[in-house]
């Protein structure tokens, strides 16, 4: 709870330092700000947890891990942002302020414990990121950006809310305990509101996830809108999306899962192909990304579709291998967006000879968004594929397989254009000190994490 | 001492190199690569040639999801940790004569792939074995494609997704082994132990496959081979043909076949046919190959071949030539290879019709490319002799007609590589041949140490051979029993849960 609160006061302490034009104590106050928050959480994990505020929210282990891991998340990116937001906004106090108001949202949606918080963290999270999207006010992708994120994600909301209108009709209740105990005692009768509910639950929170087919919206706002802002949507959001799925329906619907399942399973598989596939003809770097990104959360559906015990360790390493390699590629796309002046493939020509540290980070990046062994993200897949070989779904894993074999294409054809297409001599690219930091420390884990993933991958929930 | 120090030297010295920028880089490299050598020569020496695993590391790595770090050294590990150890040093050692841009990262990247290849042979873990297959592939790939020849991006691209899909189904086996084994470990020893019925051996059985025959290459999964092999640099060729295809050989026996022994002999005769139809098929093409390079290069597809289907034929005599092939073919491929090298560097030719005479022009280079290709086709007193004798022998023991076929391949080997060397140097001397100087001091060292292997190996193969004979006859047994204990009508296949 105290992390949240931390994290609800934090922006409002920013909004008071932009008053008084204290822009350089923004990101310091911020970072130690979440610093904290993440260490509060830590705190309270061996602390019993109970539901709290009438049974509202309940931080448990599952909710402390993914609140560190987005907050964690979070600060990657506020880091790489010292520049970044005083050359596209003159207003740089309300950009972290925003976005921690989004966090704030994130954090009620990875401990909720009722319909209605659920809700309320989405909310409180969109809807800040509906501005986000569109702070660069002039530029056009990025209105455009903000504008379909908005239109969008209000319809989605509707399709959520409407959901647990029915289910409250159904049952009563809006808590997750009362709901999954009225389906014990309903064995065999469940209303068929009930299961519209269900259904209409799965469709606004796919929306969020940016899952097939409800991902239409995802390449213009994450390629609209400013980069840092895409990777905070494409890593911390997608995180907060799937741990509130999972956490709904390992707890509240996992006995009617032969209800759902057949309905994620396709939605599954058509994330998985949606997303390689388009990304194979992607010319810019930035839209293979929000390809790619869908394709992921394909992958992080599994967990749910392969629902057991080690769920949520699965989701975990996961989000986190792919949190990190994507605030890798992002903070490299930054820089070279900013010499070249475009996301195109090419522009990445030659960075291996001119600058080969942010080759090699973004290599180790790209390695591990494959899965390729020694990399975080080949633990991740390993953990999704043994959860979904040990509920027998052999041809969904398969299907994975065929999918991660075409995404090998394209995530080297990042690489291959940094090594191997030399072309025009490039002027070295000037990396700030921090950039190094956050991009060789977020490589060092990913390496680490793929070497040992014992650090994270054995946490009992 | 334990066999986790051959995985972790490379692994330290790879870091070491990446990190020297300068001349003395291909040097330590070399000290490095001498220093596996001297280690596992040490192990090999004390060595007990029994059918146990010895110098055993055990550690916990994932316990949660039971998976270990075991590796260690037995009959059927040793001569490709052998084969390993002694190739490296002679691949720096022949990349000498090349003035390589970013030396640091190539060395670098052969030692790594020198740990990546020693943890496929050493691991008893499922897991391990699959992390080591990877880990393999990567630095080649970079390897052929940063220093490979002009289409190098699009072949190499090829290769990996190649390679790497084969490996992935051979994943989701090793996943499913697990996920049946009682205590949900990924240890060899739980997998031999598993009864499965014949559907699942089946299904394993073809996951692995799929990865072995692609690595070895197996027709008709060779597609990627000629052309990397080609435009690979020529340190690149050799460790693809000299260590990285004995991967896949050693897999079949280690793991393919013994975990799935039913299921292997009920597809037998469909591999094995379209093993020797590789041989033939690839022997017709090299017949017509005008670049040398390629040339070797099929030959390679036809000589692994033979080896792949005297594994599959599965006798005592087959596995043993197999082994002692694995490590014969590998010296003989990369001296080829190195050959080749030799000839493009000094002419920046390797058509076959734009040489010729160059015998006259360097004598001592004509002995040593003679003395590998005899080792090459097998002629007695030679090292490929034996290797390919015990393959035709357990071939023969399977079928005979199969036996005749696979024959061939000492005929047509004779016959193509004959041609080869009379195109290349007997005869007119021509234009471009004139230019050609006999061998400098490297070339001689590394020509030398060949040419001594062949000669030692082929007259004396039993300093090799008594290191696996115990483990490799137990392995083949022991698999035949349970083969047989189905066919004779004993039901072993346990309820499945």
């Amino acid at each position: 709870m105290n992390t949240l609160i931390l994290i609800s006061v934090l922006p409002i302490l920013l909004l008071y330092l932009g008053v008084f034009k204290a822009k350089n104590a923004l990101l310091p106050v911020t970072v130690i700000g979440l610093l904290a928050a993440a260490g509060l959480a830590i705190a309270g994990w061996n602390a019993n947890a109970t539901p709290i505020y009438h049974d509202m929210v309940l931080f448990d282990r599952f909710s402390i891990a993914f609140s560190v891991i987005t907050i964690l998340s979070t600060v990657l990116i506020l880091l790489l942002s010292k520049d970044y937001f005083e050359k596209i906004s003159s207003h740089v106090a309300e950009y972290y302020a925003v976005m921690l108001f989004s966090l704030a949202g994130i954090i009620c949606m990875v401990s909720y414990y009722n319909l209605t918080m659920l809700f309320i963290g989405i909310e409180i999270m969109s809807v800040s990121l509906y501005i986000l999207a569109g702070i660069k006010k002039r530029d056009f992708a990025s209105n455009e950006a903000s504008l379909k994120y908005f239109l969008m994600g209000a319809f989605s909301t509707g399709f959520l809310l409407f959901g647990i209108a029915l289910i409250y009709g159904a049952t009563g209740s809006f808590s997750i305990s009362v709901i999954r105990d009225w389906i014990l005692t309903h064995p065999r009768g469940i209303d068929p509101l009930f299961h519209t509910g269900v259904l209409l639950i799965i469709v606004g929170l796919c929306f969020k996830l940016g899952a097939a087919p409800f991902h239409f919206w995802t390449p213009d706002v994450y390629e609209g809108s400013p980069s840092l802002i895409t990777a905070f949507m494409s890593t911390v959001v997608k995180t907060a999306g799937i741990a509130a799925f999972l956490r709904l329906f390992q707890s509240a619907f996992s006995t009617i899962s032969d209800f759902w399942m057949p309905v994620l399973l396709v939605i599954t598989v058509l994330t998985l192909f949606i997303g390689n596939i388009t990304a194979l003809y992607q010319q810019s770097f930035k839209r293979m990304l929000a390809f790619s990104s869908i394709s992921h959360a394909g992958y992080l559906l599994f967990a749910v579709v392969a629902l057991g015990a080690a769920s949520a360790n699965s989701v975990l390493i996961y989000a986190a291998a792919y949190s990190i390699a994507s605030i890798i590629a992002f903070g490299v796309l930054i820089l070279v967006q900013q010499q070249a002046d475009s996301d195109h493939f090419s522009s990445f020509n030659g960075l291996g000879k001119s600058n080969p540290f942010l080759a090699f980070v973004l290599t180790v990046a790209m390695l591990s968004l494959a899965g390729i062994p020694l990399t975080a993200g080949f633990i991740g897949k390993f953990y999704m594929f043994t959860g979904a070989l040990s509920r027998l779904q052999v041809w969904l894993v398969i299907i994975a397989v065929v999918n991660a074999i075409i995404s090998i294409y394209y995530y080297f054809k990042v690489i291959v254009a940094m090594y191997f297409r030399g072309g025009e001599e490039r002027t070295v690219l000037a990396v700030p000190g921090y950039f190094v930091f956050v991009l060789g420390l977020s490589a060092l884990l990913t390496i680490v994490l793929g070497v040992y993933p014992t650090l994270i991958a054995d946490i009992n929930f | 001492m334990t066999v986790s120090i051959l995985i972790f030297l490379p692994l330290i010295a790879a870091l070491a190199v990446a990190l020297i920028k300068n001349q003395a880089t291909k040097h330590v490299a070399l000290l490095f690569a001498i220093a596996e050598l001297v280690v596992a020569a040490l192990m090999i020496t004390r060595f007990i040639p029994d059918a146990s695993m010895q110098y055993v590391t055990d550690l916990p790595w994932m316990p949660k999801m039971g998976v270990y770090f075991t590796v260690g050294l037995d009959g059927i590990n040793i001569i490709p940790v052998l084969l390993n150890v002694l190739l490296i040093p002679v691949i720096i050692l022949a990349s000498y004569n090349h003035d390589y841009k970013n030396a640091n990262a190539f060395y670098a990247l052969i030692l790594f792939m020198q740990a990546g290849m020693m943890t496929v042979f050493t691991a008893l873990d499922g897991f391990l074995f699959y992390v080591g297959w990877e880990a393999a592939l990567i630095p080649i790939y970079f390897i052929c494609a940063l220093w490979g020849g002009e289409n190098r991006i699009r072949i190499t691209m090829k290769f990996f997704i190649y390679t790497f899909a084969g490996s992935l189904f051979m994943l989701l086996a090793i996943i499913y082994l697990h996920l049946q084994t009682p205590n949900r470990t990924y240890s060899i020893s739980d997998f031999y132990d598993l009864h499965l019925t014949l559907k699942q051996q089946g299904l394993v059985f073809w996951a692995f496959f799929l990865a072995f025959a692609i690595k070895m290459p197996i027709f008709p999964f060779h597609t990627w081979q000629p052309d990397t092999y080609t435009e690979a640099p020529s340190a690149g060729t050799m460790l693809l043909s000299g260590i990285m295809l004995k991967m896949g050989v050693y897999g079949a026996i280690r793991w393919m076949i013994p975990v799935a022994p039913q299921g292997f002999d009920h597809w037998q005769y469909i591999v094995i046919a379209l093993a020797v139809a590789g041989i033939v098929y690839a022997s017709l093409i090299a017949f017509n190959q005008k670049d040398g390079k390629r040339l070797v290069a099929y030959s390679s597809i036809a000589h692994v071949g033979l080896i792949g289907a005297g594994v599959i034929a599965w006798t005592v005599t087959g596995v043993q030539g197999a082994m002692i092939q694995m490590l014969n073919h590998g010296i003989n491929v990369v001296g080829l290879f190195f050959i080749w090298d030799i000839i493009s560097r000094r002419l920046k030719t390797r058509d076959l019709d734009e040489l010729g005479g160059i015998a006259k022009a360097a004598p001592q280079f004509a002995i040593a490319f003679l003395i590998v290709l005899l080792g090459s086709v097998a002629l007695p007193l030679t090292n490929g002799f034996i290797g390919e004798f015990l393959l035709l022998k357990s071939l023969y023991e399977y079928n005979i007609w199969l036996s005749a076929v696979g024959g061939l391949t000492i005929i047509f080997g004779a016959v193509y590589m004959l041609r080869m060397y009379k195109k290349v140097m007997q005869g007119e001397t021509s234009a471009i041949s004139a230019l050609f100087t006999d061998l400098n001091g490297n070339e001689k060292l590394v020509l030398g140490i060949i040419c001594v292997l062949i000669i030692v190996l082929g007259i004396y193969p039993n300093v090799v051979m008594h290191l696996s004979d115990a483990a490799v006859s137990k392995l083949v047994n022991s698999v035949n029993d349970k083969i047989s204990q189905v066919q004779s009508g004993v039901n072993i296949i346990a309820p499945q849960r």
